[in-house]
């Protein structure tokens, strides 16, 4: 659970201006929700979850996080929050599983080693544990940097990158991770300029550049810039067909595209759902044949890319 | 409490992997008591003459009826003395310069401030880590100093002048200030630097009065008795509060996350 109203940091600049890292931000996160937190390097990603964490104090505006107040119950925001900050930061001399205690007392865990033990088990580190973290590689770092936000089972968690500089294997890992932690029912803050993974990951997304661009859930997101698309792919598409569903008093756009295998029908439309029947039984009825039918989905890119240069 | 007590241990966890930090908590100390005991053996065994033309006349007035060797000795054990009481400077700041630039540089400092610890905890954490060690190491090697004179010299009255008012109230009192003004000095330097070593050398300007009492006292233009000690702890509770209040002003969280780079 999550609220900010207003929410606006500045940062004194060198050359005694400042710097608006963070412009009125409103958002809402509901509990138990993956929110994505979208934008390009400097968008103010990390400063709003410093605020979220009680780490900076908001220039003006006002935030909520577990219904504690920021700035009023920041020690309450603390104990209730996991944050994965943006370099995982462990003590590299001491053991994996030195550093995970250090953080549990801090924590105030009841059962320190029972919580330890848990977690560098669920992230498969047990065997390291006593290991320093210096020889681990930047994927373990992350896991167990992991492992750190989650001792104290706080019921929001906020992510800052945290698949950035890790290799394929190691980001779908922790990505596999964040799927399985959502089915828990933790609030889980995302920070990403990764498209793919906000697709994938999250319920609600929004798209930050100093100010918030736009929020809403990755689907819609695409939809609400470029509607509704459906390719037909057929055998072939003789003029007479592609004007045929040009006809249909719902059809927005159509447009053709010849291939090797055959050629494609991109339709534009509202509710593909309730459309596309009747679409296939006129390509039935012109004795056209259906090889097959699919929805063109819009890369999340595309839409990002087009907010972010607006 | 807790809290203060992981801190505590986490530093020693840490910092004691280092050996540069090992080498000046153990070897120091041991350099600082064992060396004045070998000369104090030395002239002993070397008869009377020795040193005493090197001592500065005005020194004599300090070593009341004690004439020749004895009062050599009792000058070297004042010199020493000195020395020691720049153990509680150099302890303190070779534990915090590594230990705050290193955070500073693995960025751990971040992951530390999001948990529900208070920053006066953190400090005192911090500053404690730093201090025991050094104020350890300054009593058992005067302890130890104590003994070995007893042992070594021959005029108990020489080895009699260590539980002087003048070292007692040094060792004790004077000792742990020392070691305060020294975290509170590590904490402003490390806040601007990005390299241990450069940390550890600037905090050490903090021994340079030190210095000059005891190169003041070769001179004879400085005599230490239980009056100068007083007023050195004096000068030392107000150049304490000065620096305690900025280091606890840098070490806030928004600074550390926003300033320290
Ligand atoms: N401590 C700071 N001092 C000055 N400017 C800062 C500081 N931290 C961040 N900024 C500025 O605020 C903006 C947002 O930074 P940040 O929140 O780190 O972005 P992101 O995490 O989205 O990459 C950037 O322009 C950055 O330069
Ligand atoms: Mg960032």
């Amino acid at each position: 659970m999550l609220k900010t109203d207003q929410l606006t940091k500045q940062f004194p600049a060198p050359n005694g201006k400042t710097v608006l890292a963070v412009d009125h931000l409103d958002l809402e996160v509901d509990e138990g929700q993956v929110f994505g937190f979208l934008g390009p390097n400097g968008a103010g990603k990390t400063t709003t979850v410093r605020m979220l964490t009680s780490l900076i104090a908001p220039t003006s505006g006002e935030a909520w996080v577990n219904r504690y107040k920021v700035g009023r119950d920041d020690r309450e925001i603390r104990r209730t929050v996991g944050i994965l900050t943006e370099s995982p930061g462990m003590y590299d001399r001491l053991s994996a599983e030195k550093n995970l205690t250090i953080f549990a007392r801090l924590y105030e865990v009841r059962d320190v080693k029972g919580q330890v033990e848990k977690y560098l088990r669920m992230l498969g580190l047990w065997d390291r544990r006593d290991d320093v973290v210096g020889n681990f590689s930047k994927g373990m770092k992350q896991k167990l940097a992991i492992c750190r936000a989650l001792l104290h089972e706080p019921k929001m968690l906020f992510l800052d990158e945290p698949t950035s500089g890790l290799d394929p294997e190691a980001a779908k890992l922790v990505n596999d991770f964040v799927r399985e932690l959502k089915t828990e029912g933790r609030t889980i803050f995302i920070n990403t300029h990764n498209l793919d993974e906000a697709d994938r990951l999250c319920d609600r997304i929004g798209v930050m550049k100093q100010k918030l661009l736009i929020v809403d859930s990755p689907q819609n997101l695409r939809q609400r810039l470029y509607g509704r698309k459906v390719v037909f792919h057929l055998r072939q598409a003789p003029p007479a067909v592609v004007e045929l569903v040009k006809g249909l008093p719902f059809v927005k756009e159509v447009q053709c595209l010849t291939t090797e295998s055959g050629d494609k029908l991109v339709v534009a439309l509202d509710e593909p759902e309730t459309q596309n029947p009747s679409i296939i039984r006129k390509l039935v009825e012109a004795g056209v044949d259906i090889q097959f039918v699919g929805e063109l989905r819009h890369t999340l890119e595309e839409v990002y890319l087009s907010l972010i240069n607006k | 409490m807790d809290k203060i007590l992981t801190i505590i241990d986490k530093e020693w966890a840490e910092v004691f992997k280092n050996r540069v930090v090992l080498f000046t908590v153990v070897l120091l100390p041991l350099v600082f008591t064992i060396m004045p005991l070998v000369i104090l053996y030395t002239m002993e065994t070397a008869g009377p003459g020795g040193a005493v033309s090197e001592m500065p006349p005005e020194f004599t007035r300090m070593c009341g009826d004690l004439r020749g060797t004895a009062c050599t000795q009792v000058f070297i054990i004042y010199q020493f003395m000195l020395l020691f009481m720049l153990l509680p400077l150099a302890i303190p700041v070779a534990i915090s310069a590594y230990s705050i630039v290193g955070e500073k540089t693995t960025h751990s400092l971040e992951p530390l401030l999001a948990t529900p610890i208070t920053t006066a905890e953190l400090i005192l954490g911090k500053g404690l880590a730093a201090a025991i060690p050094a104020i350890g190491a300054t009593w058992v090697g005067f302890l130890v100093f104590i003994l070995g004179t007893r042992v070594l010299v021959s005029t108990p009255q020489v080895s009699a002048r260590l539980l002087d008012p003048v070292w007692l109230i040094g060792v004790v009192v004077l000792g742990p200030l020392l070691a305060a003004a020294a975290v509170s000095m590590s904490i402003i330097v490390s806040s601007r630097v990005s390299d241990p070593r450069t940390a550890e050398q600037l905090s050490m300007v903090l021994i340079v009065p030190v210095l000059g009492v005891f190169f003041g006292q070769i001179g004879g233009l400085v005599l230490i008795d239980a009056g100068f000690m007083l007023a050195m702890v004096a000068v030392m509770l107000l150049v304490d509060a000065g620096l305690v209040y900025l280091g606890v002003r840098l070490f806030q969280r928004e600074t550390i996350l926003t300033k320290w780079r």
